[in-house]
């Protein structure tokens, strides 16, 4: 016990921690701006395999990193329009198009994969590029705080750009506060002349680039090489860090840290002698956890609002 | 007096044969107040919706400021400078009021919204019309009173000249009432026009400059609000129509089956829809309910189908109390219920008229047994009742969306009435129905009460209620306010004295009247 709380509170642990983070962190941006626009996006898992393979299929290709970047985002914005072109226009169930489209992306992924590099698991025989690392000036040299912020993958960083970008656009331009009318209040927006398709649409493809950008981390960043099915449920856990986060950027950063904090607590875990399988269940254990404190807060919200309705009557 | 709104001869008839409007011609002028009344379904609703573009007239034309006016949405009629203060707020509660209000006309820095500009914008408005609001309020944290003004704001700010205000008072305290009434005059001082759409002719008496008066989607009387009295403006819209005689054994009331006292019932803000509610129903008696639509009649009727819990009195049915119980409760003891809206709480749109018609009673060995349906006995109870109800369909089997209006009430009234009802509870049982379906509902109403059922008739139909009815009683404001035990010899202009609030019997007179 002693040796794992050790483990924890090493500065390595913090900077596991953050990398594991980043994607989570991504995937549960994207979920909060379509969340704003009224709009759940449950295909957040599969545009992430989607932009995973193309970063790998890309960067290979191009033999650029940024090149491969730039690619899967745009894969990933592709499919999400995609999708919403299924919910927005032909007015499919965004949850049913949602499982479609992770259920394209699983199978999808893996032909793509084969077809370009003849293997059905993982893409190491191509010589994909990986996203550069950063050694923050200054900061780097203070002790502790520097071994663990500074020296991440460029698209760590850009994760925490992120939160302060989603923030600033959701809450401080015009654009952000049509966004939000029209996802809490649809008729309001209407009545005054917002377009609640074109707005939903530029939510979902907002939200496909930050999945995208998840994605891409995972492939060029957190590791060398996309693997079958590698999102393993990241794509769900944004969902529920924006949840647990109130659908707000520094609520969900800071859920995401917490779902962060146990996949770290998890891959630590493993080389420790504990059975791995059951190490492996902690993200999700955590999930589910984090969501059941959700519904308790809910629930004391809901019971306050009956509770001054009697006190009135 | 120069002429801001004109609209000429607009007809509309609705798909299903429905006349709203016919041949009516609507004027307003610039700078005045004016009133729109009459009954429900009289044809206002529908001649505003030709206004704003939501529906399409078969003949006729609008006239704005002198020109043809073209409009096909509520947003071009904005643009134009019409604007609608909905009886339902259009705003986003988790927004602020300066949100709200300059939302889609956002001022800018840059890329940012200009935070303090809208402010000042708001702000500024706000004080030019003296309509008082909290510009960094929440929508979700003012008073009702305040998110009219804000409603009221946003087609100013558009530019409205000409307002419609849809019963903008119906959900306002009386000083809200006043406050609201101040800032209207207030806007006709600066010139605008507005159409005052309400129920409430003491209201209508005060604050407005000329009255057009609709009934039966006809204009039956234009008139200076000055030179007419409320009792003017009631007859004129409730008409001398010859009440449908119906043949009617007299009541021979029994023991007291449905036993209301003191129900209250609030809504989530405080305001009383029910308010110390008292009276019972006898096994062999109608009792009916009139009042303008919107007093407490769904909360009242909800409260006592076990749809709703009341939030004080007692209700006892046959003795048993039944405050706060389940639908099912209710039915177990014979409560049978004819829902206001049939599609909502009377049938299952997709399932067809045999399951419809079993839907209160499938839980029964009839009818199942442990696992599988007896569809044979659902067949048999089907057939019986088509025939018994007369209700036009070519098989059973048919889903129950494919039937008219008053078919579909026809199979409403049969499950409800073929249940052996101790109670029955009938929320406007003729709304939408043609003639023959209302004369042969009335017929059945006044059959199963004679045979031993007590009957609660809510209605908003005045024909209905006083033709159908043993006893009356009048709802206004969620109180009952007159009581007549016998409901023959109430006149039509009494009966709107008291549903539109002008006058309330006493305690004494009304504590009798109950007993």
């Amino acid at each position: 016990m002693g040796s794992m709380l050790r483990g924890i509170f090493s500065v390595g642990f913090g900077y596991s921690m953050l990398r594991v983070t980043t994607p989570i962190l991504f995937a549960a941006l994207g979920a909060v701006v379509s969340e704003r626009a009224g709009v759940v996006n449950i295909g957040l898992e599969g545009i992430m395999l989607i932009s995973g393979v193309s970063g790998v299929l890309f960067s290979a290709w191009t033999g650029s990193a940024w090149l491969g970047l730039l690619g899967a985002l745009l894969m990933s914005i592709l499919f999400a329009l995609f999708m919403g072109y299924f919910h927005i226009k032909l007015g499919t169930d965004i949850i049913l198009a949602g499982i479609a489209l992770n259920v394209i992306a699983s199978g999808g992924t893996v032909f793509v994969l084969y077809v370009a590099s003849g293997d059905r698991g993982i893409s190491s025989s191509l010589a994909s590029k990986v996203m550069p690392t950063i050694s923050l000036p200054v900061i780097s040299k203070i002790p502790v705080l520097g071994p663990i912020v500074s020296g991440h993958n460029v698209l760590t960083y850009f994760a925490l750009l992120a939160v302060i970008a989603v923030w600033y656009f959701m809450y401080k331009t015009p654009v952000g506060l049509r966004l939000r009318a029209v996802g809490e209040s649809p008729d309001s927006a209407a009545s005054v002349g917002i377009s609640v398709e074109r707005m939903r649409f530029l939510a979902l493809g907002i939200s496909g680039l930050l999945a995208g950008f998840g994605g891409a981390h995972l492939s060029m960043g957190y590791v060398s090489w996309f693997s079958r099915d590698m999102t393993a449920g990241r794509g769900f856990i944004g969902l529920a860090a924006s949840a647990l986060g109130g659908v707000h950027p520094i609520g969900t950063a800071i859920a995401s840290l917490f779902f962060g904090f146990a996949d770290a607590l998890s891959n630590y875990m493993q080389s420790l002698s504990i059975p791995s399988e059951f190490v492996q269940m902690i993200p999700y254990l955590a999930t589910l956890f984090g969501l059941g404190i959700f519904a308790r807060q809910q629930m004391a919200k809901s019971q306050k609002g009956k509770k001054q309705a009697k006190e009135v009557a | 007096m120069e002429t801001l709104l004109e609209m000429k001869a607009i007809t509309k008839v609705y798909p299903n044969g429905v006349m709203a409007n016919d041949r009516v011609d609507f004027r307003v002028n610039k700078g005045e107040i004016h009133a729109l009344v009459g009954e429900n379904g009289a044809g206002k609703t529908t001649l505003m919706k030709v206004l704003f573009g939501l529906e399409v007239p078969d003949g006729g034309e609008v006239y704005y400021k002198g020109k043809p006016l073209q409009v096909t949405s509520p947003l071009q009629a904005i643009r134009n400078g019409i604007g609608m203060v909905h009886q339902h707020f259009m705003l986003a509660p988790s927004l602020t009021v300066t949100e709200n209000l300059v939302l889609g006309v956002e001022p800018r820095k840059g890329l940012a919204f200009d935070w303090d500009q809208a402010v000042q914008t708001v702000t500024d408005l706000s004080k030019r019309y003296n309509l008082p609001v909290d510009p960094l309020a929440k929508i979700e944290d003012i008073p009702i009173g305040m998110r009219q003004k804000v409603e009221i704001l946003k087609a100013l700010l558009r530019g409205a000249e000409l307002l419609v205000l849809d019963e903008p008072t119906a959900v306002l305290t009386p000083q809200e009432t006043e406050e609201l009434f101040t800032a209207l005059v207030g806007l006709k001082e600066q010139g605008h026009t507005m159409i005052f759409i309400s129920h409430k002719l003491n209201e209508v008496k005060q604050i407005t400059d000329r009255i057009t008066v609709m009934r039966g989607g006809r204009i039956v009387g234009v008139r200076d609000t000055a030179e007419v009295s409320e009792a003017d403006i009631s007859r004129l819209m409730v008409g001398r129509d010859v009440i449908l005689k119906i043949d009617k054994p007299p009541a021979k009331p029994q023991k007291r089956i449905l036993e209301v006292q003191n129900l209250s019932y609030f809504t989530p803000e405080g305001k009383a829809l029910l308010q110390d509610v008292s009276f019972s129903v006898r096994a062999g008696e109608i009792v009916g309910i009139a009042g303008v639509e919107g007093n407490g009649q769904r909360e009242l009727v909800e409260i006592l189908t076990g749809l709703r819990r009341p939030h004080g009195g007692l209700i006892s049915v046959d003795g048993y109390q039944m405050s706060g119980s389940t639908p099912r409760q209710m039915r177990d003891l014979g409560v049978a219920h004819i829902p206001e809206d049939r599609m909502l709480h009377g049938v299952a749109n997709e399932a067809s008229i045999e399951e419809n018609l079993i839907a209160d009673r499938v839980q029964m060995p009839e009818y199942t047994r442990k696992v599988f349906l007896k569809t044979e006995a659902i067949a048999s109870n089907a057939q019986t009742l088509v025939t018994e109800f007369n209700v036009r369909t070519r098989s059973p089997k048919t889903p129950i969306k494919m039937l008219s209006g008053g078919n579909i009430q026809k199979v409403v009234v049969a499950r409800e009435f073929s249940s052996n009802p101790r109670l029955v509870i009938a929320n406007q049982p003729t709304r939408g129905v043609d003639v023959g379906a209302i004369e042969f509902i009335h017929k059945k109403l006044v059959e199963i009460c004679r045979a031993g059922a007590a009957v609660l008739l809510i209605s908003a139909d005045l024909n209905e209620v006083m033709s159908v009815s043993d006893r009356l009683l009048v709802i206004y404001g969620g109180q009952i306010v007159a009581a007549f035990p016998e409901a023959n010899e109430v006149s039509e202009e009494e009966l709107g004295l008291y549903m539109l609030g002008i006058q309330t019997q006493g305690d004494t007179q009304l504590k009798e009247a109950l007993a």
